[in-house]
């Protein structure tokens, strides 16, 4: 697919890739072997039924196509383009044991901005009314999945939203360049349509508990899905310097807030050189927003080797495309701040790789006596976010994790508390989109199985 | 929207709002706040309850106007509205019955401190409050006040009103009439708290202090609220706003105050000059 030439975008906050024309699409999807066994169907955690659309888009039957990814995926748009195709559907395609697999996420993506671009056509179906109230907390992609899923059985739903915009990550945390908001913002309209209610500033847990919910506002279930929103930090001394920001924070002025903008009213500060910390898409996400907000120099300091970082292929080759430099096997041990408390630089140690740990990657072990200064006036701790306790603090009985996760059964979202299930990031700590989806599908599934409703069998 | 059913100028850039907020209004403890944002584009902009009515469905906010945020927000009028508005946040204040309280505000730290005030005193405790403003212009809030404490100091910084000088010297007074107390909130600006603090700390007075950091969310999401309390880092939005004054990292938290001060000057001129 064609892209924003790497020296004009680090200079604009528009989409880097750019699209297929009709006729590169069809031409891409010609290449489908269609083969029976469809290793990609399986390897896609909700299922979409991926040799049918592609053969539809070979065909030039653009509308068709996007309604059957839409049977099993809600925001074809989104999950288009922020997938880690490479480690599902792509991964198991066959195409890709001799060259390159099916470009399955381009084509997912082609066929939702036609159908955008074009206006849907097809009315949402909807089933009759059933007389259920369901509360579903949290806008992100498993509450908006659990959300269409039981608004289009039949149900009212209303989802509670704490922030004065809906998305969750994928409006505040994800950028611009990576997923335009005006898409995320159709893609909801469209869920929209099939009669549920969004209720802006409602901070559960604060505005009202999760018993309230259920037991004063007469809500028949309580869906969580209000992901993994905590910060994490370094724990190393100078954090609490003027310029060190959470990638949240930093990502969420410039996303949520529009802080990238000349004339916005949230602050942001711009400075020439600017150190991430951290090997994730949150970590790319961060060193490629300061490239384009005047950093000359945008370092990423990672603990581990470049083939161990947890970001997609796609997001570290665009960085380094726009100038972000690597420095692997790098551990900081301290910022350090000028006497008036600004950040001045970041403090590393060398590291060598050791025994493998529990999650299998090869344990980091700083080098004695290799620090060295990287200089700078801004860093981004991007080193990962843990479940907000919000509402594990105000529910009683619900059963929490150590890791501050609430215990909920992946293959169907319940909880320890009757009424009440969860997914998505709140439940797996940190994970993608997609996930979060499949977790938003079961749970809808149960919701409607626990209430006697009628469950529409699986596609 | 949330409409406003009522707007008091206090002084001269001070203005108290009385927002539409029936959920908020039933659900509000003192100590709490609310986020809000006036116009899509606006910053979100977090603000203390100072008091409210369930039945009625509506909360106050008292705004200083100091950056161009809060100045376009006093300029509201009635009839006007805010366009998001989110509550309550934080945990509320400890209202226990500790015995001899006292309640130091200065500036607009008084528009918090009233609810806290208003709850020891319902709880039984003998309250005394000392408050302070640059002038008696500035002053707000002395009849609540009045009717509420059992005994009360009045400083100004001119000697417009009451004792010539800052609370913390009226505070000197009574330590040196050797007055005991069993609990103290001082809220104020954040160099008046840290000052102030540390004087009802040197004689032993279990002191509590509402920060006021920078925020955006205001749930816990974005860490810009951190401070170092103990030696722990906590997120004022939601461990907060009130901690205890002594086990506070002040010199950190009077730093990042100043993040963006640059800014906000910037921003304060543009306003004068457009108009906006
Ligand atoms: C910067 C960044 C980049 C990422 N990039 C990718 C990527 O490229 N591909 C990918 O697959 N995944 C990516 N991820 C991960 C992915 O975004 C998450 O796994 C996914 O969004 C989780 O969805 P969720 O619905 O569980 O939660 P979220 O998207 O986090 O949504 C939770 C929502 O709940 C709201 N909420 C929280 N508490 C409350 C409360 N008490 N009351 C009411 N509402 C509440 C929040 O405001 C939020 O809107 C990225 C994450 C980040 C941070
Ligand atoms: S304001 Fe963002 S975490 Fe407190």
């Amino acid at each position: 697919m064609r892209e924003q030439d790497p020296d004009t975008r680090v200079s604009n906050f528009a989409e880097v890739p750019l699209g297929y024309t009709d006729e590169e699409a069809r031409a891409e999807a010609r290449r489908c072997l269609g083969c029976r066994t469809a290793p990609c169907v399986a390897a896609c955690p909700v299922a979409v039924a991926i040799p049918e659309f592609v053969g539809q888009i070979a065909g030039g039957a653009f509308p068709a196509a996007a309604r059957t990814i839409r049977r099993a995926n809600a925001l074809p748009a989104i999950c288009g383009r922020v997938c880690p195709q490479e480690d599902q559907c792509e991964k198991a395609c066959l195409l890709g044991k001799r060259g390159q697999p099916l470009a399955i996420g381009h084509l997912e993506r082609f066929a939702a901005d036609r159908e955008r671009r074009e206006g849907r056509v097809e009315p949402p179906a909807r089933k009759p009314e059933c007389g259920k109230r369901i509360a579903v907390v949290g806008s992100g992609p498993a509450g908006l999945t659990v959300a269409s899923e039981l608004a289009g059985a039949g149900c009212a739903v209303v989802v509670l939203e704490a922030l004065h915009a809906l998305g969750g990550v994928l409006t505040y945390g994800i950028p611009e360049f990576r997923l335009p908001k005006a898409i995320v913002k159709d893609e909801i309209a469209g869920l929209e349509a099939l009669g549920m209610r969004f209720v802006r500033n409602f901070v559960v847990g604060r505005t009202e508990t999760i018993d309230h919910l259920l037991k004063e506002d007469g809500f028949d279930a309580v869906f969580i899905g209000t992901g993994a929103g905590l910060p994490s930090f370094l724990g190393i001394p100078g954090e609490n310097a003027v310029g060190v920001y959470s990638a949240n924070e930093y990502l969420t002025r410039s996303n949520l807030m529009k802080a990238y903008r000349p004339d916005a009213a949230t602050p942001i500060l711009r400075s020439p050189r600017v150190v991430t910390v951290g090997g994730g898409n949150v970590a790319m996400d961060a060193a490629r927003t300061a490239r384009r907000l005047d950093t000359v120099q945008s370092i990423v300091v990672y603990r581990r080797g470049e083939a161990e970082m947890p970001a997609r292929i796609e997001e570290v080759r665009h960085a380094k495309e726009e100038g972000v430099l690597l420095r692997t096997l790098c551990h900081p041990a301290a910022i350090l701040e000028d006497e008036e408390g600004f950040v001045q630089g970041i403090r590393c140690l060398r590291v060598e790789l050791g025994d493998r740990d529990a999650s299998g990657r090869r344990r980091p072990v700083p080098i004695p006596d290799s620090a060295f200064t990287i200089e700078c006036e801004i860093v981004i701790v991007a080193i990962g976010n843990r479940p907000n306790p919000l509402i594990p603090d105000t529910t009683p009985d619900i059963l929490v994790s150590g890791r501050g996760t609430i215990v909920a059964d992946p293959a169907d979202g319940r909880t320890s508390r009757p009424r009440v299930y969860a997914g998505g990031d709140i439940v797996t700590g940190s994970a993608t989109v997609i996930q979060a989806m499949g977790a938003g599908r079961a749970a809808a599934r149960s919701i409607l199985e626990d209430l006697g409703q009628p469950v529409q069998p699986r596609m | 929207m949330n409409g406003i059913r009522k707007k008091e100028v206090l002084a001269p850039d001070i203005v108290r709002l009385r927002l539409e907020a029936p959920r908020i209004a039933a659900r509000r403890e003192p100590g709490q706040f609310v986020i809000l944002r006036r116009i899509d584009g606006s910053e979100r902009i977090p603000l203390t309850i100072v008091d409210g009515n369930a039945e009625e469905g509506w909360i106050d906010l008292i705004i200083q106007m100091a950056g161009a945020g809060t100045m376009r927000l006093g300029r509201l009028e009635e009839g006007e509205g805010v366009l998001d508005l989110v509550g309550p946040l934080g945990k509320p204040s400890r209202i226990d019955r500790f015995g001899r309280c006292l309640c130091i505000g200065g500036g607009v730290g008084l528009a918090p401190l009233l609810p806290i005030a208003r709850a020891l005193k319902a709880a039984g405790n003998h309250l005394t409050v000392l408050m302070g403003a640059r002038n008696r212009e500035r002053l707000i809030l002395l009849d609540e006040m009045r009717n509420l404490a059992d005994e009360i100091t009045v400083a100004t910084e001119d000697g417009s009103l009451g004792r010539r000088g800052f609370v913390s010297d009226a505070f000197r007074d009574l330590a040196s009439e050797g007055r005991r107390f069993d609990h103290a909130v001082v809220i104020g600006p954040a160099v008046m708290m840290k000052a102030v603090s540390e004087l009802t700390g040197r004689l032993g007075i279990p002191t509590t202090v509402s920060l006021n950091p920078i925020m955006i969310d205001g749930t816990g999401l974005c860490g810009g609220c951190r401070v170092d309390v103990g030696g722990e880092m906590k997120f004022a939005c939601v461990d907060g706003p009130e901690f205890d004054a002594a086990r506070i990292d002040w010199d950190s938290f009077l730093k990042r105050l100043g993040s963006y001060r640059e800014f906000e000057h910037r921003g304060r001129e543009k306003c004068r000059i457009t108009g906006r």
